[in-house]
């Protein structure tokens, strides 16, 4: 197990390391912090903004400039926003809270919705529940989540008037957010739960277990659906990477105070210290995500349990 | 008073769709009796067996007539017909009153729970045991089914368990609420022949103790012998004989039934005569049972000759690593100081039980496995001290036949391609005529038409595949053909006509086997020598005649001692090898003894016994 913690966080460590030097570098090709502070200041001399970039540390060589972001992160500071100075972290711990809260509401309505669904699908297989399901799957599937985010506001908000358009209050502000990502990835899930219930079912020990006199339900949600796990939690697991990323837009749209749209914003405003922070932390939540799924693994699956 | 019997099945039809499977069925069962379904692949059998289970619904199948009835007591009770009951009231019957034995052990319990979660599930849903009554009732059982340390194995996952403690398992749930009547289809196929006689006796003293009817469903005759009462034979969905088991084997009287048994290898059927005899093929021409060919001697094996393949002192070990930066800490022993020779025309025969290293033998000779240490020989020259040319000229000489015929073609090219890969590989013949000239031969050698080279493998059935990877080894013009389990997939009367083309083979082309088998009754047939294999180490080694006839190590005897034989005449007290087959995975250090064969007749070895007899009944 020391072993395994161990290798772990060797991995995690490479994989910051390799994330954010690539973002690093590519966001400073992309223009000059200096001149966006500077913007709407009237005139500005070359010689104030080489004041401004001395005073952000950016006169430093690249490698330098890196090299101080990694030194910070070991003793757990991000630095300083380019704009208005507050500390990344700060900016950070307010953003994480919203951002978890609105993944993890999606992640759990399309579990809810897409494994019962899925496993109905599977046992009516090639039957009207099951057309049915499958159809409106592909529907959910084709909708681009911006436009959908949009739709909602404006049929909800802004026509009926019945649910908030934007921010983050109370459990109305998270209906059409979690909705959104909810919606497509249940379209993915049901499908896959689907696939994964068929080959269980054709497994001997379903039929060992009716031939038990069990009933339906308890074949199902018992003896099949912890096999089916080892498969979904894998998925599931990636999926929340896949999650955080397109998060951003769905943030955007309804506004909502989470790292999506702080990274938005510092990408506009060429903000390092707040990009940087922002992919490291998101970085550090894949990695802890993948650790929980191999850790669900065991608990699952006697099999995979270290003797 | 006459009983009634326990289970009656009336003109039984079920159907997948338009097509059905079983038609109008009807035998019965009586308490304390044993009723066997024989047949062929596709006769019907499991799927009456799941008929009586109402458990077809689950499978897209539907029964469509007639009637499965139930008597709770042998008294003149009013029956219940099964096929009326509603799912409720039938699932208060199964895993109750009817109970079921299926017959892969390996996936027949859930992965993911516990024996004993799922040996109690059935006690707390038909007995309304508590938990705690029902894993006292659970120990009770699993002792019943003589599984030693049953408080320990209720925590342990099936992944622990071997085969034969799994199937163990599977009949102490069965048998939990003591049934009145049992299905069991086939449940010893999967098994070694030593673990499969363990069981039958267990499921024979059970089946006394309790009073059950039970339903045994099988394609062995070897198992129909030892087991029935009464015997019914199904071909195509239809029962064409049934009588009871010591009429059907003496007077069979359905042309199909004596084609059937004709074609069943019997164990001691050779008893006294030295060489493999190629025996006249019995098949059915439309409704008549014909007899093809006559009976010969297989006298090909050249002795006096130089061997084709030497294998000296051969050991092929696999390391067992744990955790990602883990080291070595258990070793596979799977070949351990193995010796023989093969001459043109001979057969060696590798038999053993899982684990036994056999296959990994025929493996490593065909270089996809790599050899730990030890030589082999091939035309006098050690494959080590080989250039790549011959490595690649060995590989032409040297052709592999497995079992399973559908996995060893690719299904997505035509069966004329696959039999072309070799001469194109070693560019045996130049020019596509030529090429399409000798695969069409090939196929007729094998007793297809040459109009099927065209055709993908899944147009042909399990028999015509195993020919055409016969013909695909045919190709290369090899000396040596490896045959590892090749017939132990295929339905009696197909592998009576493949073990009927292999020797008419070797007679044509002079062509070595080495045979790889489970099958004592087909190693009998058409071996010239024998090789016993036991955890890695050859236990006996020598003429057929000789090992068979007057076998000398306790394992050879144990062995065919365990192989039931196709005549209920022949019912016997066994030497049961108890406990489980051993493993051969040892701890790093752990070396085994080697055994030094010793030679107890002319050309007949057999290993020293001293500690390993202690091991063996351990």
């Amino acid at each position: 197990m020391a072993k395994f913690l161990l290798y772990r966080i060797l991995q995690a460590i490479f994989v910051v390391i390799v994330v954010t030097l690539i973002v690093s570098f590519a966001i400073r090709l992309t223009g000059d912090p200096a001149v966006m502070l500077a913007q709407g200041a009237g005139s500005i001399t070359e010689a104030d903004l080489a004041r401004i970039r001395e005073a952000l540390g950016l006169n430093q060589s690249f490698l330098a400039q890196y090299i101080g972001f990694l030194r910070g992160l070991v003793v757990g500071d991000f630095g300083r926003s380019f704009m208005g100075g507050t500390p990344v972290s700060d900016l950070i711990g307010r953003a994480l809270p919203a951002t978890l809260a609105l993944a993890f509401a999606s992640l759990f309505v399309s579990i809810v919705v897409s494994i019962p669904l899925g496993i109905k699908a599977a046992v009516s297989r090639g039957r009207w529940p099951d057309q049915m399901i499958r159809i409106f799957s592909l529907i959910g599937l084709s909708f681009p989540n911006f436009w959908l985010a949009i739709m909602l506001v404006l049929l909800l908000s802004i026509t009926f008037n019945l649910l908030p358009p934007s921010g983050m209050e109370g459990f109305s502000s998270f209906i059409m957010p979690a909705a959104t990502m909810g919606i497509i990835l249940t379209a993915t899930n049901v499908r896959l739960v689907r696939t994964t219930m068929l080959d269980t079912l054709r497994s001997q020990y379903i039929m060992v277990a009716r031939a038990k006199g069990l009933s339906n339900n308890v074949v199902l949600y018992k003896h099949a659906l912890r096999n089916c796990s080892i498969p979904l939690i894998t998925y599931f697991g990636l999926q929340f990477g896949g999650l955080l990323g397109g998060i951003v837009v769905v943030e955007r749209v309804f506004n909502w105070p989470g790292l999506g749209t702080l990274a938005f914003e510092a990408v506009s405003a060429r903000d390092y210290p707040v990009l940087q922070g922002v992919i490291t932390v998101l970085s550090l939540m894949i990695i802890s995500i993948n650790l929980l799924v191999d850790i669900a693994y065991g608990l699952v699956d006697p099999r995979v349990r270290k003797e | 008073m006459t009983t009634s019997p326990a289970l009656s099945v009336r003109s039984l039809s079920v159907n997948f769709g338009s097509n059905q499977v079983v038609k109008n069925l009807s035998f019965d069962v009586f308490a304390g009796k044993t009723t066997a379904i024989v047949g062929e692949s596709g006769s019907g059998k499991s799927v009456t067996s799941l008929a009586i289970m109402r458990l077809v619904e689950y499978m897209n199948a539907e029964i469509t007539s007639g009637s499965i009835l139930f008597r709770h007591d042998a008294g003149g009770s009013q029956p219940q017909d099964l096929t009326q009951l509603s799912d409720k009231a039938m699932r208060k019957i199964r895993g109750k009153d009817i109970a079921m034995i299926f017959q892969e052990p390996m996936t027949s319990l859930n992965p993911v729970y516990t024996i004993g979660d799922q040996v109690t599930e059935v006690l707390v849903l038909h007995e309304k045991l508590s938990k705690e009554a029902a894993r006292v009732e659970a120990v009770k059982l699993l002792k019943l089914v003589r599984l030693p340390d049953a408080e320990a194995l209720l925590k342990r996952y099936p992944h622990q368990l071997s085969g034969g403690m799994r199937q163990r398992v599977m009949i102490a749930m069965a048998l939990a609420c003591r049934p009145k009547v049992l299905v069991a289809d086939e449940p010893t196929t999967a098994l070694d022949v030593t673990i499969q006689a363990q069981i039958l006796t267990i499921m024979r003293d059970l089946q006394q103790e309790l009073g059950m009817a039970v339903i045994f469903i099988t394609h062995d005759m070897g198992v129909v012998a030892e087991m029935a009462d009464q015997v019914v034979v199904m071909r195509h969905g239809e029962k064409v004989e049934e009588a009871s088991v010591e009429e059907i084997f003496a007077r069979p009287q359905h042309p199909y039934t004596q084609a059937l048994l004709a074609a069943v290898p019997k164990l001691g059927s050779m008893q006294g005569e030295n060489l493999p005899r190629m025996d006249p093929l019995v098949v059915l021409e439309g409704n008549v049972a014909c007899t093809l060919g006559e009976s010969r001697q297989q006298d090909t094996a050249r002795t006096d000759a130089a061997p084709v393949v030497e294998v000296e002192n051969l050991v092929t070990r696999f390391d067992i690593r744990k955790g990602f930066f883990g080291g070595v800490s258990h070793r596979v022993h799977a070949v351990e100081n193995v010796s023989f020779s093969i001459f043109p025309g001979e057969t060696l025969a590798l038999v053993g039980e899982s684990g036994s290293g056999k296959s990994t033998i025929g493996r490593t000779i065909q270089q996809l496995q790599e050899s730990t240490s030890g030589t082999i020989r091939f035309g006098g020259k050690a494959v080590a001290d080989m250039s790549r040319a011959e490595k690649m000229r060995l590989r032409q000489e040297v052709q592999y036949i497995f079992q399973d015929p559908f996995a060893s073609l690719d299904p997505r090219k035509t069966v004329g391609f696959s039999i072309a890969e070799p001469i194109r590989t070693h560019s045996l013949l130049q020019g596509s005529k030529a090429i399409r000239q000798r695969v069409d031969q090939l196929l007729e050698r094998v007793g297809l038409s040459a109009d099927q080279a065209e055709r993908y493998p899944h147009e042909f059935s399990g028999g015509q595949r195993q020919r055409i990877c016969i013909a695909r080894a045919l190709a290369s013009k090899p000396k040596l053909i490896i045959a590892d389990e090749a017939l132990s997939a295929l339905d009696v009367s197909i592998q009576a006509q493949i073990i009927h083309l292999l020797m008419e083979l070797q007679q044509d082309e002079g062509l070595a086997y080495l045979f790889i088998s489970h099958d004592m009754a087909v190693v009998e047939k058409m071996s010239h020598r024998v090789a016993v294999l036991h955890l890695g180490q050859v236990v006996e080694l020598g003429e057929r005649r000789a090992v068979f006839d007057t076998p000398q190590h306790s394992y050879t005897r144990k062995l065919l001692s365990a192989v039931p034989v196709a005549d209920p005449a022949q019912r016997r007290e066994r030497v049961l090898l108890q406990g489980d087959i051993l493993s051969p995975i040892r701890k790093v250090g752990d070396e085994p003894e080697h055994l030094p064969l010793v030679q107890v007749a002319a050309g007949h070895f057999a290993a020293q016994e001293a500690r390993s007899a202690e091991r063996l009944s351990s």
